[in-house]
């Protein structure tokens, strides 16, 4: 097994199509700095509207690496999937497409065997992007902006309040966070490899895991009761943000913030397990269906 | 000779389609065993499901003693194979593909065993070199390499002169030819033309339309002395007990108001002779295909036998 897990990890590295998720993120995180250095105060200004007559702030120091990693997570966790897509959604269509499935398959390698090697080669890939995420959104951000205290805006139903987290108080979250995006984003690619067993090309099974992910993720937007009591719950792109739960700091009657708190640590342990369920579902599909398929490209 | 592949009674439907209908058949150890038949005729399905790629609906494959379904890596620790095309990793080098699929095989590859495979199909020259850079003749060869870097007793390859110009071909014979000869393999190879078959193989089956219509010893399917004829005379019954006397017995029968029985083709003109002189009348003597025309009427229908030029009255 180890063995196998050493050829797809070198068949990946291979790739040109691997980098293209690791120059995407880059390019995508430098126009956040670039951004947010030439102009970062407009979009404080932006964000705390609604709480500026009861929180007062130093703008200059609110926008700092810690504060700049989230705005960034926030918005790559939500593209990142496509990615993740790229790698996962190609693992069998593609060997099939190039027509080495069959090949691989002549070889003493089991069926179970190989998608376990795909599923591990895709995680591996996953943790690389996001150890990627972390260094330039996180430590990059970080080396640029300095490190102070860290503010969150949160909209919590119609109230929008400011969550301060003090700077020694920050990189745990960010450790905790990456890890459950892996988790989050590990389902992306557990979805992407169950699709990529019916397809010979992988053009088909990487639209289907975008079409998917984007369909479910505003149907988990939709606030609307039913929506909210008989969709959202049974949606896996409902979890995929949990990770936010580790930065919303729990506080006291008098509103003074926890340090190394969490709001609402069982919703999150929840979410986590959840995932893992969805990982474990959609692994188990694949591995059934991919041993009954006859092989025929 | 040891019997190393078995196949019994083995059948594929897709949906609607049956594939391969029953089909049994042996494989000797050594043998250089041809796999003919029209495209479309099974040839692949049936291969595919002795590499265990496609699930049989029903029948048995044991290979080296072992059902397959029940010990797949038995079997395929055993054996190398090039099904249809031989598709590689285009965007790594000759050296590497080998490299894979040697460790995939559960071997260490050392460089001196990948040089030395590579050498075998004549591609060491090229080791570095990406595979997309390699003509369909090269790219056969090194998917040669991949099926024989383990040392297989058993190699399966499937319509191998496929997209290969005439030289390529001929390479391609004398590389089986060699692999039986000097290296003891065992080969299972495919094909739609009987003349590839016939060239390098010892022992043939033939398959239509999933169907077994023919099998053996290749020297002996394709015996011109052993034609199967019909023949029709104003008394069946006495013509039928007077050549009991003679010397034309061989499958000499009674079927479906004809006379049938198995000549040297060049004999014909010798039993219409032989017939005459007991008085009989020809109605009509017909050669009934050798197994060149049977095969050839299946793949070409233009020249199938019932033409007039086949009938000898």
């Amino acid at each position: 097994m180890w063995n196998l897990l050493q050829i797809e990890l070198y068949k990946i590295s291979r790739r040109s199509r691997t980098y293209i998720a690791f120059a995407a993120i880059t390019a995508i995180v430098l126009i956040f700095q670039l951004a947010f250095k030439a102009d970062g105060t407009a979009y404080l200004d932006f964000m705390s509207q609604d709480v500026m007559d009861t929180f007062q702030f130093d703008k200059s120091k609110a926008i700092n690496g810690y504060f700049m990693c989230y705005i960034i997570l926030n918005t790559l966790l939500v593209q990142v999937p496509i990615l993740i897509a790229l790698v996962a959604g190609d693992a069998i269509s593609g060997e099939a497409n190039m027509g080495t499935l069959r090949l691989i398959l002549t070889k003493p390698v089991s069926r179970t065997q190989l998608i376990l090697v795909k599923f591990f080669a895709s995680v591996i890939f996953t943790i690389m992007l996001l150890l990627w995420m972390a260094v330039t959104a996180l430590f990059f951000s970080m080396l640029i902006f300095g490190v102070d205290d860290m503010l969150i805006f949160r909209s919590k139903g119609d109230v929008s309040q400011i969550l301060q987290i003090t700077k020694d108080d920050v990189l745990w979250r960010y450790l905790c966070a990456f890890l459950y995006a892996t988790v989050a984003l590990t389902v992306i690619a557990s979805l992407a490899l169950l699709l990529s067993v019916f397809a010979e090309n992988s053009i088909g099974p990487i639209i289907a895991t975008v079409c998917i992910v984007i369909v479910c993720t505003i149907i988990s937007n939709i606030n609307v009761p039913i929506v909210d009591k008989y969709a959202k719950p049974y949606l896996f792109t409902s979890y995929l943000v949990g990770w936010k739960g580790f930065f919303y700091i729990a506080s006291t009657e008098d509103g003074e913030t926890i340090k190394g708190s969490m709001e609402n640590w069982p919703a999150v342990r929840n979410s986590l397990l959840t995932l893992l369920g969805y990982i474990a579902v959609f692994l188990s599909a694949a591995i059934i269906s991919f041993r009954k398929k006859d092989i025929l490209s | 000779m040891s019997l190393m592949l078995e196949v019994a009674h083995l059948s594929k439907q897709f949906k609607d389609t049956l594939a391969v209908n029953d089909l049994s058949f042996t494989v000797n150890e050594g043998d250089v065993y041809g796999f003919l038949g029209q495209n479309g005729a099974g040839k692949s399905t049936t291969l595919r499901m002795l590499l265990t790629l496609i699930h049989p609906t029903s029948g048995e494959i044991h290979l080296f003693g072992k059902n397959i379904l029940d010990h797949p890596n038995h079997a395929l620790e055993q054996t190398g194979a090039v099904i249809e095309r031989p598709d590689l990793y285009k965007y790594l080098s000759a050296y590497d593909n080998l490299y894979i699929f040697a460790k995939m095989s559960g071997i260490k590859p050392t460089q001196e065993l990948i040089m030395k495979n590579l050498q075998l199909v004549g591609l060491s020259e090229r080791a570095q070199s990406k595979v997309k850079t390699f003509s369909q003749g090269m790219k056969q060869r090194l998917g040669i390499a991949v099926a024989l870097v383990h040392n297989p007793r058993l190699v399966i390859l499937d319509e191998p002169t496929n997209g290969l110009d005439p030289q390529g071909i001929a390479d391609m014979r004398q590389l089986i030819l060699h692999l039986s000869r000097d290296l003891g393999k065992t080969v299972i190879v495919s094909s739609h033309l009987l003349n590839e078959i016939e060239q390098i193989a010892n022992r043939m089956i033939i398959i239509h339309k999933g169907s077994k219509i023919a099998e053996g010893n290749v020297a002996e399917l394709l015996d011109p002395g052993n034609t199967l004829v019909e023949l029709d005379t104003t008394d069946n019954p006495r013509a039928f007990s007077f050549l009991q006397q003679s010397s034309f017995t061989h499958g000499l029968e009674q079927k479906d108001g004809l006379i049938r029985l198995h000549m040297d083709r060049q004999e014909i003109p010798r039993l219409v002779e032989t017939i005459t002189t007991d008085g009989q009348g020809i109605l009509s003597v017909r050669p009934r295909h050798s197994l060149e025309d049977y095969f050839l009427s299946l793949t070409n229908p233009d020249t199938h036998v019932e033409s007039p030029a086949n009938r000898i009255v």
